[in-house]
């Protein structure tokens, strides 16, 4: 697993209160790990801090799951 | 219209004194203080440096950590302490109406400490707002009972009332008369506060409020005596079931007493002063009593709002002379802030919960830290002072003022 990846997930841990071995690449946030749409919103913002980078709304709402978060990122830091 | 009768079936405290009712109870009658240095912060530079805070608090015994962080400190102990009042009083949560049971709390000020954390971060960083999505929601003194009412499906009248420290007492009286007017059978109420953060200590102190007895934090809350000089700043919530008397008793519910009156007034003086002459204070013990329908000699106990500040405790005993004449003499006065120091929003449940125990045990807790004789003070007066004592209470009242010249006052009668 990617650095990336790992810290992606320690976050999901966190913020969702889940067990670490549900945060699998094809879950996504609402309809698998119980996050709501201010869960969402704070995800965003958490990964926008640990990485030192800007998700635009736009972008936002097309991370679902916990592979598109990591996609999203792995571009966006190269 | 006959009003309905209002009964309490279930308790539930978290104190700094005690974290259930029973311990909460136990302190209260063995004059357990609350106070030490504060914790939760550096308070080095303040110039209190302490306060009744909770102890031997983890909320995630109580509430998952994912719902917990979704939760200001406020919330948190407005759920800890309900949940136990709800459980007391034994409610079969598959059989009641929920429709007609609401929650209405008190918060004096909400999430004091969320808000300070989110400004904080806005502070420390280059202008961008970067609000966490959950500080408005974790902020507003609402919330608490929202949270309660989620948990538990409760879809009668929700919302918090707001009238500093006198919120829980008025959060009360609108309770009681819900039932008694038949809006709802059953009503959590109660109130929490967890204002011991950097902002609410250092608000507090540069009004002057607060006392600086750093040396001796146990002893600085002493209500009555002539070297008070201001508050100890306490945390935590108290619930309390009330449920109209038919529903409880055809139920079998535990009945603890009787809510027979609720007496509201404002000041109209000062922000934060008292009126010198406790004209609103004598108002609203007045007011409470006619609603209770009872006489000023039929009161054996009154649960003082007693701060501890040097102006508030004289005022308060005079209006209680000026009400109850003669019979004052004859009634067992006390201010638990001495032990707990003072909840703000919380503290008129915490007091009622002291005054309806002191119905079912037949015991006044004590004013702890008496040592030196108030000559602006009645000596007639029974302040209770350091013990408890036993006493026959079939009435009790609970007495609590709020900055803004907000007064409330809540009378419990032992069932007949």
């Amino acid at each position: 697993m990617s650095d990336i990846a790992s810290r992606v997930k320690a976050i999901i841990v966190d913020k969702l209160g889940v067990d670490e071995n549900e945060v699998v690449q094809e879950a996504s946030f609402t309809n698998d790990l119980g996050a709501d749409s201010l869960d969402t919103v704070e995800l965003i913002m958490e990964f926008e801090k640990e990485f030192d980078i800007q998700i635009p709304d736009d972008q936002a709402e097309n991370i679902a799951t916990v592979g598109q978060a990591i996609s999203y990122i792995e571009e966006a830091k190269k | 219209m006959e009003l309905k009768r209002v009964v309490v079936t279930g308790l539930g405290a978290l104190t700094p004194i005690g974290n259930t009712v029973e311990e909460y109870w136990n302190g209260l009658i063995t004059g357990k203080s609350g106070a030490a240095p504060v914790t939760y912060f550096d308070a080095e530079k303040f110039k209190t440096k302490f306060a009744c805070e909770i102890k031997n608090f983890d909320v995630t015994d109580f509430i998952h950590r994912k719902e917990a962080r979704r939760m200001d400190k406020f919330s948190q102990y407005a759920m800890v302490a309900s949940d136990e009042a709800i459980a007391d009083s034994k409610l079969d949560m598959d059989s009641i109406n929920k429709l007609r049971v609401g929650v209405v709390w008190g918060a004096g000020i909400g999430g004091l400490e969320t808000f300070q954390e989110e400004v904080i971060n806005f502070a420390n960083g280059d202008g961008t707002p970067k609000f966490n999505p959950f500080f408005i929601p974790k902020m507003i003194a609402d919330i608490a009972p929202g949270n309660i009412s989620i948990k538990y499906g409760f879809m009668g009248p929700n919302y918090t009332t707001v009238s500093a420290c006198a919120s829980s007492a008025n959060a009360m009286i609108d309770a009681l008369n819900y039932i008694r007017l038949g809006h709802c059978d059953v009503i959590v109420t109660g109130g929490s506060e967890a204002a011991v953060t950097i902002a609410g200590m250092g608000g507090f102190n540069a009004m002057h409020a607060m006392s600086t007895r750093n040396d001796d934090p146990q002893t600085a809350s002493r209500p009555f005596d002539a070297n008070r000089d201001g508050f100890v700043l306490g945390e935590g919530a108290g619930a309390i079931i009330l449920e109209e008397y038919e529903h409880a008793k055809a139920r079998g519910a535990k009945i603890y007493a009787e809510v027979v009156g609720g007496g509201l007034s404002s000041d109209a003086y000062h922000m934060t002063a008292p009126h010198p002459d406790g004209i609103g204070v004598m108002a609203v013990m007045r007011n409470c009593l006619e609603n209770a329908g009872m006489q000023p000699e039929e009161v054996d106990h009154i649960n003082t709002h007693g701060t501890s500040t040097p102006l508030g405790d004289v005022a308060e005993l005079k209006a209680i002379s000026e009400v109850f004449g003669d019979h004052a003499k004859n009634i067992n006065i006390n201010s638990t802030k001495s032990m707990t120091g003072h909840l703000l929003g919380a503290a008129g449940a915490v007091e009622a919960i002291a005054s309806i125990l002191s119905i079912e045990h037949g015991i006044v807790p004590p004013t702890i830290n008496h040592s030196t004789v108030d000559e602006n003070i009645d000596p007639s007066l029974n302040l209770t002072l350091n013990k408890a004592q036993k006493r026959a209470v079939k009435v009790a009242m609970s007495n609590t003022f709020g900055f803004g010249g907000h007064n409330a006052c809540v009378l419990f009668k032992k069932l007949d």
